[in-house]
């Protein structure tokens, strides 16, 4: 017998996506060029809220290179095409038709007006200036308490309100819990806290871009999305194009964060506009563009209270949200606070749980998902008000949550939220992070600091997360009104030399699946890691697929992978055993190869696929294919957690919050890749610093963007990140055959609420115990000098 | 206009209009893509090249202004088939993710090494605080940038000279002569 | 996002600049390093009908000795001026202020003219050039012309150059062996300035002889902070006489507010940077 081979599964595999990403020879959809193709630029309204009075389009028409100027009258002129919202969370959800292109009347500042195409994007964008829009005023609403106000401007005046929606949970009614309100009224201590979770911009560094080729027999669209799948369908549906005459692909797409999640005006204008002139087309937006229109992410406003005896058991929690939805809804966009509603809870036993949301409408670019959609803002709120509550009962706030946590050997647990986390390690990830951290060391520098009136102050902040991700269970999906499923889908082919093609339904974008698959495909049926080719992102090769999102991918789709693996090793054994002369139930699989237990007669599995290849000699009644298909719709989330223990220096003279360290310990289960796991980690964390320090998407009273370039949106640079201390422990998920957990947004989830109760921990001798993100300088220094009155 | 440039090796002869920015040179008339245009407001750095064997962000140069000059662009770096040593090193150290950023962090690196052999860790972040990346959280990074620079350092081996012929030697000339 | 079109000369002396500038009028516009200017042409903020590019004009370019002076020409990019020995020896403020400007690859293109004509506010050489009582030197049809720093700026992105004028160079009176700092306070490592400290001081023995204090972002232009110039001279180089000094920084400015600091808090920084500032450059 040979030595089997070490595992492919664990190892720290480079990337096979490198190659082209580091040399130049990318395939962004911008790069696609094709003859006769003409380019697009869009006319966006400077107003947030207005009634279209007139547009006049003749001298942009007259502009050189310019060979159409279209507007919503010439696109769709009965006004029945609108954008699709695949997310209706309740049965009377107030939905107002996106349309493609403004006719009458603009609710927020960049919906588009008019499109031009031109033979030069530069002559595109001259065109624009030529456009005579005239407008005439609406009042704006912005802020959601205003908008929910008697009397208040109405975005869409037919819905005769700007509420959107209520969802309510309540575990009483549900019966995974008593009765919140009777809990905090009996409670010997109760807090009630309101925070902002401000308006982020996913940013993602490659604008968006759509190609769209009619010469065809299929419509053709290219675009930087991380949903080709749902793209298709959503198009089909949307412009009534039947979904066999529709291709769509993704080439490399330059990251999403959940801000490619959508299907745009753009997508369908340019697919419109396409077919209209019969001609390619394409679309780029501009950075400037990207901001104001690609959506936005988080901006709610959370009233949290939390109830608890005095010796700090928690005994209920009370969650009423307003999520802002901006001026319209996206794809899933009403959805995303209820992937927070499961959340609040967090890792705690608490016994009584409420949650509402009310969505509203205002006259801002609409929210939709951005990396941890939902459970950041869960997480930040029930974070924060542990350490709160620690503070109030003067406990230690590492203390407090172990108090309240489930312990590792009370899995599986079934939540107040009502959802059964399968499996976790909430004291092993924590003692490790404690190690790491000098928990106790930092303490006591901290006392000193205090004792000796240093004008830098060091604050400790904890994170004990949990998050529920692998979206999703499709029965889940459908109790809460989704429009769609959560399975994934494989496919594997046995090519004749032996080498094999994986094709996924998921849709990376950065991830690195081209090189996971490989690793997991390779351990299942034995063949070289370099023998492996990942195909995704295209339906023409890849027809089925639920794409990249919620940390699915390899949860969902690397399961679809091992059951379309074993169904073609399924195949292969009657054709070995054929060959081998043998019984198929003598057959074991091993190492690549079938070998007749208790001999060394053995055949490989590529010479199977040749075998099966030539169809010679084969099995009477065989079916000449190894080929295999799978579909796995998981039945529960897959749930990491982990501790984050985050350290800051705040100058209590300016206000500047530094990162002294940063430690995590997660847990997301198996890990196909280390490497790649700690990248998605470091990434996490660096998104979720952000919202706690640096990011906000701002809108003056006018309702214009202020914050629309990457000069007044911060994004940190590797000169305001710290490094990261990251280690891992390991509870395999129990979920899925490969023990494994979504990464994704763990990072992200789980950093946002370390860095400001560190901050707050830093400060609250000074009588600080909130400061609003990002906790900018100013802020900082204005809460201390507010503690200090 | 007409401007005369080498880019990556070529001499390149064009007629462009005065207000082409030098990366729409690059992608669009010389099919150079592997240089991208991330921003408007030259802060994300993903359109670096060297000009005159100094980084530039090419959306922040016209092409009319680069006449005459030098041009290397991520696809210029490789040597006999061999990746550059900054190149290599993002890929050992997994510095990427959806590699959007990647051609000006990479040739942002390059210059920073250039000016500065073996920069400690807060050197390489300041260093490329001008690029930005949105998946990496810029760890990686900074780890491949001080493991090239290990691997470039004299007496590193025949990696390291790569590098001296395709850059540093291009920088001498416009140290004195200030750029273009 | 792409700029509107325009006709575009690159002269080779400053006298063709000049006469190119005056032919434009009102539609003209300089390019220098453009790394202000080529953002602003992509949003189509400004839409000049023809671009002067003095990028190739070699007398603007370079660092020299005037005696008591150093001479920046205008093109001189902030690299040079970052590596430059005799700003080093003889104005050290500027260099560790233009270390601060932007990031590397803006730092190549960028030049030292460019920022000083461009006069944003925000901008960190500004301060440092009037607190060394700098001096440009301005080119028109009419020959040349000297205006000191504190008569070059008027107002926002405004300054007493009239618009068929280039700069050509910065005199900057030496200042050897003064102690020097430029301290910068922002959000992110790239944004701009929300105040800045441009710091100077000669010592003798352990006790200010002489300080210069020039504030960014405090006003619509750079200002002096005079008044903790004049509480400095004479005292012991000590942190409280310094911290006391300091608390005028904000004397006499008139700061405005936005998202980033409003003008009671750009105040509070302007006093504690200017301590900093201080402190840091005497070591």
């Amino acid at each position: 017998m040979t030595a089997t081979a070490e595992p492919e599964v664990g190892k720290a595999r480079l990337r096979k996506e490198d190659a082209r990403l580091i040399t130049g020879r990318t395939r962004w959809t911008d790069n696609i060029t094709l003859p006769g193709m003409l380019h697009l630029a869009v006319l966006r309204s400077p107003m947030a809220h207005a009634r279209i009075v007139s547009i006049d389009t003749s001298a942009a028409r007259d502009m050189p290179g310019v060979v159409a100027v279209l507007t919503a009258t010439d696109l769709d002129p009965d006004g029945e095409i609108g954008m699709p919202c695949a997310w209706p969370i309740t049965p009377d959800m107030r939905h107002p038709r996106r349309p493609v292109l403004a006719a009458t009347e603009v609710n927020f500042a960049g919906e588009g007006v008019a499109v031009v195409a031109a033979r030069s994007a530069a002559e595109a964008e001259d065109a624009l200036e030529h456009i005579e829009v005239e407008y005439e005023d609406l009042p704006v609403v912005l802020d959601m308490e205003a908008a929910l106000a008697e009397g208040a401007p109405l975005v869409h005046e037919d819905l005769g309100t700007n509420r959107s929606a209520l969802w309510v949970f309540d575990s009483g009614e549900a019966g995974t819990g008593g009765d919140v309100e009777q809990a905090i009224s009996d409670a010997e201590v109760k807090l009630t806290r309101r925070f902002r979770q401000q308006r982020l911009i996913p940013a993602f560094m490659e604008p968006r871009s759509t190609v769209v080729d009619p010469t065809g027999p299929q419509l053709t669209v290219w675009s930087s999305t991380q949903i080709p799948h749902i793209l298709r369908v959503m198009t089909a549906m949307t412009l009534g194009v039947p979904e066999h005459k529709l291709r769509v692909v993704a080439p490399d797409v330059g990251g999403g964060f959940g801000g490619k999640i959508a299907v745009l005006p753009e997508e369908m204008m340019a697919a419109l506009v396409a077919r209209k002139l019969g001609k390619p087309v394409k679309w780029t937006e501009s950075r400037s563009d990207a901001m104001l229109t690609a959506h936005h992410g988080r901006d709610q406003i959370q009233d949290i209270t939390i109830s608890a005896t005095r010796d700090g058991m928690v005994t209920g929690l009370k969650v009423d949200l307003l999520a802002d939805m901006g001026a319209y809804l996206g794809l899933v966009g009403p959805g995303v606070p209820l992937l927070g509603a499961f959340m609040f809870n967090a890792i705690y036993k608490i016994p009584a749980y409420r949650f509402a949301c009310t969505n509203v409408f205002t006259n801002k670019t609409l929210t939709d998902a951005y990396r941890g959609a939902g459970r950041p803002e869960a997480t930040f709120a029930i974070e924060r008000m542990m350490d709160e509550l620690a503070a109030e009962l003067g406990m230690d706030p590492l203390e407090l949550r172990e108090k309240n946590w489930i312990r590792h050997d009370e899995f599986p647990f079934t939540t107040v939220a009502g959802l059964t986390y399968d499996s976790g390690n909430y004291e092993a990830a924590t003692e490790r992070a404690k190690q790491l951290f000098d928990y106790d060391g930092l303490r006591r520098e901290q006392q000193a600091r205090r004792a000796s009136n240093d004008p830098v102050q060091l604050g400790i902040g904890i994170s004990t997360y949990t998050e529920m991700c692998g979206l999703a269970p499709s029965r889940v999906l459908g109790s809460l009104a989704y429009g769609a499923g959560g399975w994934e889908s494989a496919s594997i082919r046995m090519l004749p030399t032996g080498k094999v093609e994986v094709v996924t339904g998921s849709s990376a974008h950065g991830q690195g699946h081209e090189t996971a698959w490989s690793q997991i495909v390779a351990d299942q049926l034995g063949v070289p890691f370099e023998d492996i080719e990942v195909l995704h992102g295209d339906t023409q090769f890849s027809p089925k697929g639920m794409d990249t999102y919620g940390s699915r991918s390899l949860a969902v789709g690397g399961t679809a992978l091992v059951l379309a693996a074993r169904r073609v090793l399924d195949k292969a054994k009657p054709v070995a055993a054929h060959m081998l002369e043998c019984s198929v139930d003598d057959m074991e699989f091993t190492g690549g190869k079938f070998t007749v237990q208790g001999t060394d007669q053995s055949v490989g599995i590529q010479d199977v696929a040749l075998a099966v290849f030539a169809a010679h000699d084969l099995p009477d009644g065989y079916e000449a294919s190894l080929d295999s298909d799978a579909t796995f719709d998981p039945e529960n989330f897959s749930y990491p957690h982990g501790t984050h223990l985050c350290a800051t220096e705040v100058d209590t003279e300016t206000g500047r919050v530094s990162i002294r360290s940063y430690v995590c310990v997660d847990d997301v289960g198996k890990v196909v890749n280390p490497l790649i796991v700690e990248g998605q980690i470091h990434g996490g964390l660096a998104q979720g610093i952000a919202q706690a320090l640096y990011e906000e998407a701002v809108h003056d009273e006018s309702g214009t963007l202020t914050t629309g370039t990457f000069a007044d949106y911060y994004l940190p640079s590797a000169a305001d990140m710290p490094t990261f201390v990251t280690d891992r422990t390991e509870t395999p998920s129990t979920t899925n055959p490969l023990g494994v957990k979504g990464v994704g947004e763990a990072g992200t989830i789980a950093s946002t609420p370390a860095v400001v109760n560190s901050v707050i921990d830093a400060v609250r001798h000074m009588g600080v115990d909130d400061i609003e993100m990002p906790c900018s300088p100013m802020r900082v220094w204005q809460a201390i000098q507010g503690g200090a009155r | 206009m007409r401007i005369t440039v080498s880019v990556d090796g070529t001499k390149y002869t064009d007629d462009v209009e005065p207000r082409m920015l030098l990366v729409h040179y690059l992608r669009e008339r010389l099919g150079k893509t592997g240089t991208v245009v991330g921003c408007d407001t030259s802060n994300c750095g993903a359109c670096t090249v060297h000009l005159d064997g100094h980084s530039v962000k090419s959306c922040s140069v016209l092409a009319v202004q680069a006449d005459g000059c030098e041009v290397t662009t991520v696809e210029g770096l490789a040597r006999d088939g061999r990746m550059h040593p900054v190149q290599q090193a993002f890929h050992d150290n997994h510095a990427l993710q959806c590699g959007f950023c990647t051609p000006g962090m990479i040739m942002q690196a390059i210059d920073l090494l250039a000016d500065d052999p073996d920069p400690d860790e807060n050197a390489v972040r300041h260093g490329l605080e001008g690029n930005l990346c949105r998946c990496t959280g810029y760890q990686n990074i900074v780890r491949a940038v001080r493991d090239a620079a290990s691997k470039m350092a004299p007496g590193a081996g025949p990696v390291a000279e790569q590098v001296s012929d395709s850059e540093i030697t291009s920088r001498a000339p416009s140290h004195t002569g200030g750029g273009s | 996002m792409i700029p509107t079109q325009f006709d575009y000369v690159a002269p080779a002396t400053v006298d063709d600049a000049v006469r190119e500038l005056a032919d434009a009028g009102d539609d003209g516009k300089v390019i220098a390093g453009g790394q202000s200017l080529l953002p602003v042409l992509r949003m189509r903020l400004a839409a000049p009908a023809k671009v002067i590019d003095i990028g190739r004009i070699p007398e603007l370019r370079g660092i020299r000795d005037d005696g008591d002076a150093i001479v920046i020409g205008a093109m001189t990019t902030h690299y040079e001026v970052q590596r430059d020995p005799l700003v080093r020896e003889h104005a050290l403020l500027i260099a560790t202020a233009t270390d601060t400007v932007a990031d590397p690859q803006v730092r190549h293109r960028g030049t030292f003219g460019g920022s000083i004509a461009h006069a944003d506010p925000a901008g960190d050489l500004l301060a440092p050039a009037l607190a060394m009582d700098a001096v440009m030197v301005v080119a028109g049809m009419d020959g040349r012309r000297s205006v000191p720093a504190s008569e070059f700026f008027v107002d926002y992105f405004t300054t007493s150059m009239n618009p068929a004028e280039l700069l050509v160079e910065v005199r900057v009176p030496k200042y050897t062996g003064w102690h020097a700092h430029y301290e910068k306070f922002h959000r992110v490592a790239q944004s701009w300035s929300m105040v800045g400290v441009a710091a100077m001081v000669r010592t003798d023995g352990g006790t200010i002889a002489e300080a210069r204090i020039g504030l960014t972002n405090m006003a619509a232009v750079p200002v002096r902070a005079r008044a903790v110039e004049q509480a400095l001279v004479g005292q012991a180089a000590t942190a409280e006489n310094i911290k006391a000094a300091a608390e005028h920084a904000a004397n006499g400015t008139s700061p405005a507010s936005d998202g980033n600091a409003d003008g009671e808090y750009r105040s509070h920084l302007a006093r504690v940077l200017t301590g900093r500032a201080l402190s840091a450059a005497i070591g």
